[in-house]
């Protein structure tokens, strides 16, 4: 039997259980803590750190950190928050992100969180690093401009041996995602569409082009706020 | 000792550019040029671009008029996916062309009340001040009204099928991503007194007796301003009918002379070339059978009524009528013309919404064709300035390997040239002082053809427009602001 633990988030008294996340158990109380490169059902890797938190006067990460009896947790603190945008707006200087022009806007977890924190001039002076278009594979085209190296393409699409179709490529500030031709050489259409719904960004594409298929209006974050659906209920 | 005029910016137009006019030791005019000052690069950086993404990137050429450009696009990527723009789905083609008929209303209605207006209402050379959509809406509330709300239904028209007022996703290859809903048609057919589909033809009907009012009392501006023949293209329905969406490729020349004889345009480079000037970022086309010196031609509204045959909607025909037999059924070359036909294509514009918003293909499910890929396309449209051409080519991968676009306003290059010369030989030429209504006259001229000169910018209101009168060593002899 699952054992019940409490802890707070900003001074709220919440109830999670035993061995939770914090983001999961944040979660189950309608606190919305955010996050890029977390996936449920996948192990957690900690790696865009955008689900920061603060326990005991340190910061960790609220995916890779389990809740504890009595834990008390900040995350709605201001300087919390600012940090958050930071690395928001890293992400955004970092690659070359056109939300005007990319198809997955308006699904984009990234640009969603960009509206939720009110990015409108990053502190940050653009890269304009130049990045490539890879359209080799049969299924997939691979925008490297807009990858943010989240891994979640890593860790969630796996053949039926358990051995992943995407890997990291090169080293230090030249890594960027491959994909493994041997093992994908027979990706069904399913998979492939898998593999693009699960890059919060327009990363991975469809190569067949059904790109802009959702209506504006229709679209995931068109009308809500990302995370809006987990805080709906917390009042 | 000769002198240069240069008028920078030049106002009320869509975009920046700028004239010069030279003028010799006796104050006449020996050359003069409209420049166009900004470079974009968009035929650019779309390479390298999966194919699809066309549409929606392009447009950002414009904020004005994107729906031209995100259909041109569309329709040379049909091409691409094997569909072609006449294998759409019902559904798919007429929510397109509900779009683009919503746009072309939008964009007249733009022009005609707030860049225009003031010069029909106050004069010309009536004082700077005063000749703005500002001072129109102070003193002729009613029209200032009807001038936004003709503008408002077009973009509400532009948001219900391509889901933004401005830069939407509507039109994918091979069709559209939505349906009209019952909804959204009725917000059109059955709303409020001032957004509704026949308060449009209305209105529409009321701003052609305006026009025709002003040319009854001012004849001879409106016949002789800036008037000098030339070609004309448009496309036109196979038919021969005004048809903005889509059609064949028609010239003709000064006396109504076939010279492009409704051909397909994915040919459109076996017609038509481009040359480049070094004082100007636009290029410009002519016609290659007649060449370059005489092979340039007018396109938008004054082209395409001369080019048509008919207008296929009752109340625009019966103007189109009145319109032909002015010149005795002859091509019409006269410059303030323009703001006339485009009047016109406003009122035929509404008629076409009304009987798209009545058809109930509007709500079918069934939104976009599929066919067999290809890699190049080439897509035109009747963009509210005029002929617009899109082509791409694309690779095995699916990405843009070559992108070239015909705008509009490019195809009026040499028009807007030798209407600011006709109006500088006019009103300028052994002059011997500047007057700001000379200066504005030279505007109204660029104005008639409603000119995008970026695709991007606009103003409303005063804008720095200085004039300078210099030597030939570039001291500055007078200077005047608005």
């Amino acid at each position: 039997m699952n054992q019940l633990i409490e802890f707070k988030i900003d001074g709220k008294e919440c109830m999670g259980q035993k061995g939770q996340s914090i983001v999961d158990a944040a979660k189950d109380n309608h606190i919305y803590i955010p996050t890029l490169c977390n996936i449920p059902g996948i192990k957690p890797r900690g790696a865009c750190r955008i689900c920061s938190v603060r326990v005991n006067g340190r910061l960790m990460t609220a995916c890779t950190s389990p809740i504890a009896e009595g834990m008390d947790i900040e995350s709605k603190t201001p300087d919390i928050e600012n940090l958050r945008k930071a690395i928001i707006e890293l992400l955004f200087t970092e690659g070359n992100h056109f939300c005007p022009s990319c198809e997955r806007s308006g699904n984009c977890e990234l640009q969603a969180l960009g509206y939720r924190y009110q990015m409108l001039v990053p502190r940050f002076k653009f890269q304009f690093t130049q990045r490539t278009v890879e359209a080799s594979h049969p299924k997939l085209i691979k925008d490297h401009n807009r990858c943010i190296l989240c891994k979640r393409c890593i860790r969630a699409i796996k053949d039926e041996k358990g051995r992943s179709l995407f890997a990291f490529g090169k080293r230090g500030h030249h890594v960027q995602i491959n994909i493994d031709t041997k093992l994908s050489k027979n990706m069904t259409d399913n998979e492939a569409k898998e593999a693009t719904e699960i890059c919060p960004v327009g990363a991975i594409l469809l190569k067949k082009g059904d790109g802009f298929c959702d209506p504006i209006g229709k679209r995931k974050y068109d009308h809500y706020a990302i995370g809006s659906e987990i805080e709906t209920l917390e009042k | 000792m000769g002198q240069k005029l240069t008028i920078e910016p030049v106002t009320r137009v869509e975009g920046h550019g700028k004239v010069t006019i030279h003028l010799d030791d006796d104050n006449n005019v020996i050359q003069s040029r409209l420049h166009i000052v900004e470079f974009r690069g968009f035929e650019r950086f779309v390479q390298g671009r999966p194919y699809w993404e066309a549409p929606v990137l392009v447009q950002r050429l414009c904020g004005i008029c994107p729906v031209s450009h995100h259909l041109a696009a569309a329709k040379a990527l049909d091409v691409i996916v094997g569909v072609g723009p006449e294998r759409l789905t019902e559904t798919g083609e007429k929510m397109r062309r509900l779009m683009h008929y919503g746009q072309i209303f939008q964009s007249h209605a733009l022009h005609f009340f707030h860049l225009v207006s003031p010069d029909l209402l106050f004069g010309i050379d009536a004082n700077p001040g005063k000749r703005n959509v500002i001072e129109v809406a102070n003193e002729f509330q009613e029209l200032a009204v009807q001038g936004v709300m003709m503008r408002k239904f077009g973009q509400e028209i532009i948001r219900a099928t391509a889901g933004k007022k401005i830069h939407g996703t509507g039109a994918i290859p091979g069709g559209i991503n939505k349906n009209l809903s019952i909804e959204e048609r009725d917000f059109f057919v059955k709303g409020s007194d001032l957004q509704n589909i026949d308060k449009m033809i209305e209105w529409s009907k009321d701003a052609l007796k305006l026009f025709k009012g002003y040319h009854q009392e001012n004849r001879k501006l409106v016949d002789t301003f800036a008037a000098f023949p030339s070609n004309h293209l448009s496309l036109v329905r196979k038919d021969g009918a005004l048809d903005f969406y889509h059609g064949v490729l028609r010239a003709i020349d000064e006396k109504g002379n076939k010279i492009l004889h409704d051909i397909d345009y994915q040919n459109y480079l076996d017609y038509i070339g481009e040359e480049v000037k070094s004082w100007s970022y636009m290029k410009f086309p002519f016609l290659k059978s007649i060449g370059k010196k005489e092979g340039w031609y007018r396109v938008g509204p004054l082209a395409r009524l001369n080019t048509c045959d008919f207008i296929p909607s009752p109340l625009a025909q019966k103007e189109f009528e009145e319109f032909k037999a002015y010149t005795q059924g002859k091509p019409n070359n006269m410059s303030m013309h323009m703001h006339w036909a485009r009047l016109i294509e406003t009122l035929h514009a509404a008629e076409v919404m009304r009987d798209l918003l009545n058809d109930s293909d509007l709500q079918g499910k069934d939104l976009v064709a599929k066919g067999t890929k290809c890699s190049e396309g080439v897509g035109v449209i009747e963009a509210p300035r005029g002929t617009l051409f899109h082509h791409y080519k694309i690779d095995k991968n699916n990405l843009i390997t070559m992108c070239n676009l015909i705008v509009s306003t490019t195809n009026n290059n040499e028009p807007m040239n030798r209407a600011v010369r006709h109006v500088a030989d006019e009103m300028i030429s052994g002059q011997r002082s500047i007057k700001e209504g000379m200066l504005n006259a030279v505007e109204v001229a660029i104005r008639a053809y409603d000119p995008c000169l970026s695709c991007a910018t606009h103003a409303i209101g005063k804008m720095p427009l200085e004039i300078s009168l210099l030597d030939k060593n570039g001291v500055i002899l007078d200077k005047l602001h608005n």
